[in-house]
């Protein structure tokens, strides 16, 4: 526990650790909003989310590394592309689980998730690639914190995606029709509503979403076809602490989970981050399980 | 003796009071009514009672021991059981199975697992289900019965079970009319020949004035009349309540 | 009658097999630990209705422990790290390594059912996809914590001792584990699932608020259930460590892309919550994923991928399931009265 003595000794490494994760944040909730809209709608828990966002990741590495693009300029792309395969695997899939049980659609996303990482790992091979934007760092208190400057702009671009996504929720009728089917799908159904279109939508609005993700991770950091399940992770615990609705809520438990998963990586060394993400997953439903079980109920 | 004791209980779901205040309380053997409009705080009430959720004030007893703070499993354990207003029985075994998962248990532990339901027991279950008229129906998948059929299976679990007392939310909802005197019927015998106290929510006025001997109503959350059906009908402010008058 | 002796020739050819079919001892160890790991999983997810995806937790425990003792037990004077860099084997005699591994399996056996108790009071309370996503999350941080823990191999992993020459054939010995562990196993989930207890998970299964209202003890019946699950899987555990030989965190012990996924498609396969269904879901599946690796190569795990769609979207009461609809009356229910 050294590390502990270190963070304590020298804060600026403790706030570079949190402003990282902060950033880091904000690409999560932006999975994780995705993530709740599926749930929420179509009562689907997208165990790939992860490859989705993976995915996105490879589409704007593909442009940057095969083409010379730039990869701010492949955000947009990695939306479409990423909206597309949304929609096919909708009209192949998706649509049959919608109205099965949740475990049915569990272990039917995690085929998809298999199905992905391994076509992924088949076209653009196993190692560890990333994107190299060309930003270059900030320096902050006497170079005590050094920051790439890409981390800010995924971050700024993370926050607006979210904002633009739900005011056009808010005002759009495509927004009016998800909420009213997210509602009552049958009540929708008998008003109009064509409810396979609004479930297509939400399916490849959701990895949309992923694609725009993935390509700000590949950015900042690095990807390769296996590492889906823990953005997959993150984004379920996200949608837990901060329940369905709510933006805010999902923003502010992304970034808190960024720092929190940083600096427990630091302490516990690199290696041990992914466990603390997963263990951190499974504390935290058995925490919320024992709450809810004082008031005489359980997680269901 | 009170067998139930309802004592100044409050509960509030967010800005909503839905039961301020409420007392009442079950004589051991008899047959009560809890009757009101919708929206008065019946089944927030009933889930109280229970163990669905917690209360905000006030006390529930039963038999004399406080049960306010006791979850679902041990309420049931401690005599009084319940029914779904949307009958829940389980629907991938067949009735007999239903039946034999439904009696008393005596301690559980790895005898248990190797142990094979007991010919005693299984002539219990034939018998109860010969009482609610279910016994040809058998060993038919419970899930395929039709709903009355599986209301009259969830009241032969019920009382497979000897239980105490027995908390009936709407037990003829849903219920063909032609279907309903004997239901009544069935539920009187279950009061007076296996000494069920029962506690029973009824929209049905005829069945519930019919059964109960002593009937309480609610209307807003609060207590709004209690006494014999008589007395109950010819109430003007119960009267007012239901047609919405107050 | 002609179950009996359909059974008796099966158990004829299977207890031959080592000597019938010499070249495919391993595949056929292989299927039998597929069979065991089914109906382990089939008791909490089938009978019970718990889906689980983390069962394999108990198994990369199972594994871990039994080459633990095998690895200690009379070697005191072999370098910890000799062994740790994945050199030399421990070598022991014919009986210090029967011994060993007696007390290894039975080992497992009981920290896995301990495991399962304590785990139990924790995660058993949660229904539905939070169970299915904390068990995910259990398996997978199981894996990534034992990578970093030196004392077991870390990343590197460990190797169990060496099988004893003077023994014979080290594959046909673990053939008849399996084959013991399955049979052992389906003997008991036959006589478990005829009981009272049986009747109680499949209320569970049905429908929980119902059978908490109507007073059964199912955190009792629940843990007890998930206890018999992890007690096969830690001596299933325990054999496929010595099977394999070495047992590396993410990739042999706590699998949760191979066998931890596998032992649900079997199960879904075959047909959910039937004491078969498990074991002709398993030959099947294994069967499959054999043709897959030969044939397709390259391509296998796509093609695994695609078929674990397939399998829950268009399947998911599995063979026996769709036996079931056709002709009820095998499965001892009537759709007609009885008098």
């Amino acid at each position: 526990m050294d590390n502990i003595s270190l963070l304590i000794q020298a804060p600026s490494i403790l706030g570079q650790l949190v402003l990282d994760g902060l950033l880091a944040g904000a690409i999560f909730a932006l999975a994780a909003y995705g993530l709740a809209l599926v749930w929420g709608v179509m009562n689907i828990i997208n165990v790939a989310q992860g490859e989705f966002v993976i995915l996105g990741g490879y589409v704007t590495y593909t442009l940057y590394d095969k083409f010379g693009i730039n990869p701010l300029w492949t955000v947009p792309i990695a939306f479409v592309v990423l909206y597309a395969v949304g929609w096919l695997l909708y009209k192949l899939i998706i649509y049959r689980l919608v109205d099965r049980d949740l475990f049915t659609s569990l272990l039917a996303t995690f085929g998809i998730s298999i199905l992905l990482q391994q076509l992924m790992n088949q076209v653009f091979g196993a190692d560890v690639v990333g994107a190299d934007a060309g930003l270059g760092s900030s320096l902050f208190f006497d170079s005590a914190i050094v920051t790439a400057n890409i981390k800010f702009v995924s971050f700024s671009l993370a926050l607006v995606c979210g904002v633009v996504l739900v005011m056009a929720l808010k005002r759009s009728r495509l927004g009016q029709a998800i909420r009213a089917t997210a509602q009552d799908a049958r009540a929708a159904r008998i008003m109009g509503v064509d409810t396979d279109k609004v479930y297509a939508a939400t399916f490849s609005l959701n990895s949309a979403i992923c694609g725009v993700a993935g390509a700000l991770v590949v950015m900042t950091w690095v990807i390769h076809p296996f590492i889906g399940l823990v953005y997959t992770v993150r984004s379920f615990m996200i949608v837990i602490i901060a329940g369905l609705g709510n933006l805010a809520a999902v923003v502010v438990s992304g970034l808190g989970l960024g720092a929190l998963e940083n600096v427990a990586g630091f302490v516990l060394g690199a290696e041990f981050q992914s466990a603390f993400v997963f263990g951190l997953l499974v504390v935290i439903l058995v925490v919320r399980n024992a709450m809810v079980r004082r008031k005489r109920q359980v997680l269901s | 003796m009170s067998l139930l004791e309802v004592k100044s209980v409050s509960k509030s779901f967010g800005g909503v009071r839905a039961n301020q205040n409420i007392s009442l309380n079950v004589p051991e053997g008899s047959i009560i009514g809890l009757i009101g409009p919708n929206g008065s705080g019946k089944t927030t009430l009933f889930n109280s009672v229970v163990g669905y959720h917690p209360i905000d004030e006030g006390g529930i007893s039963f038999e004399g021991q406080e049960i306010s703070k006791l979850r679902v499993p041990d309420i049931a354990r401690l005599g009084m059981l319940r029914t779904f207003q949307q009958t829940r029985i389980y629907g991938e075994m067949n009735c007999m199975d239903n039946m034999r998962i439904s009696s008393p248990e005596e301690g559980v532990g790895f005898g248990d697992l190797f142990s094979p339901i007991s010919a005693e027991v299984d002539g219990h279950a034939e018998e109860l289900l010969e009482f609610v008229g279910l016994h040809s129906k058998r060993l038919l998948l419970a899930g395929n019965l039709s709903f009355g059929q599986q209301k009259l299976l969830e009241f032969a679990m019920a009382l497979m079970k000897k239980p105490r007392m027995l908390l009936l939310d709407e037990p003829t909802a849903g219920i063909n009319p032609t279907l309903i005197n004997g239901l009544i019927d069935r539920l009187r015998r279950a009061n007076t020949e296996f000494g069920i106290t029962l506690f029973v929510i009824e929209h049905n006025m005829r069945v519930i004035m019919n059964l109960a001997e002593h009937i309480y109503c609610l209307a807003h959350g609060k207590m709004l009349a209690e006494g014999p059906p008589e007395d109950i009908q010819n109430d003007q402010r119960v009267m007012d309540a239901y047609l919405g008058a107050s | 009658m002609k179950k009996k002796l359909a059974i008796g020739v099966g158990l004829l050819l299977s207890l031959a097999a080592p000597y019938l079919f010499p070249t495919y001892v391993t595949m056929l160890a292989f299927v039998w630990l597929m069979v065991v790991l089914s109906l382990s999983w089939d008791i909490i997810g089938g009978q019970m209705g718990y889906n689980s995806f983390g069962n394999i937790f108990f198994f990369g425990i199972g594994m871990y422990v039994s080459a633990i003792v095998q690895r200690d037990m009379f070697s005191s004077g072999v370098d910890r790290f000799a062994d740790v860099a994945g050199a030399a084997a421990v070598q022991l005699s014919q009986s210090e390594y029967f011994i060993s591994l007696s007390v290894g399996v039975a080992l497992a056996a009981v920290i896995c059912v301990l495991v399962a108790i304590v785990l139990g009071m924790a995660i058993l309370s949660m229904r539905g996809h939070y169970f299915a996503i904390c068990t995910l999350g259990l398996g997978i941080a199981a894996g990534e914590i034992a990578s970093g823990i030196d004392f077991i191999g870390a990343g590197s992993g460990m190797v169990t001792p060496l099988y004893p020459e003077a023994a014979g054939s080290r594959e046909a010995f673990y053939y008849y584990f399996f084959f013991a562990l399955a049979v052992g196993t389906l003997l008991l989930l036959n006589k478990i699932y005829k009981s009272r207890f049986g009747l109680v998970l499949n209320a569970i299964r049905d429908d929980e608020d119902k059978a908490e209202a109507m007073g059964l003890h199912t955190t009792r019946y629940k843990t007890i259930a998930w206890s018999i699950a992890a007690f096969v899987l830690g001596i299933a555990g325990a054999g496929t460590g010595n099977l394999v030989g070495f047992i590396d965190p993410i990739d042999v012990a706590f699998t949760g892309a191979t066998f931890g996924v596998w032992m649900i498609l079997t199960v879904i396969l075959g047909g959910k919550g039937t004491l078969w269904g498990p074991v002709i879901g398993a030959v099947i599946f294994y069967a499959t994923k054999e043709i897959f690796w030969t044939y397709l190569l390259g391509w296998q795990r796509v093609a695994l991928g695609l078929l674990i769609v397939i399998i829950v979207v268009f399947f998911p009461t599995g063979i026996l399931g769709w036996v079931r609809e056709r002709w009820p009356h095998r499965f001892g229910e009537r759709v007609e009265e009885a008098n």
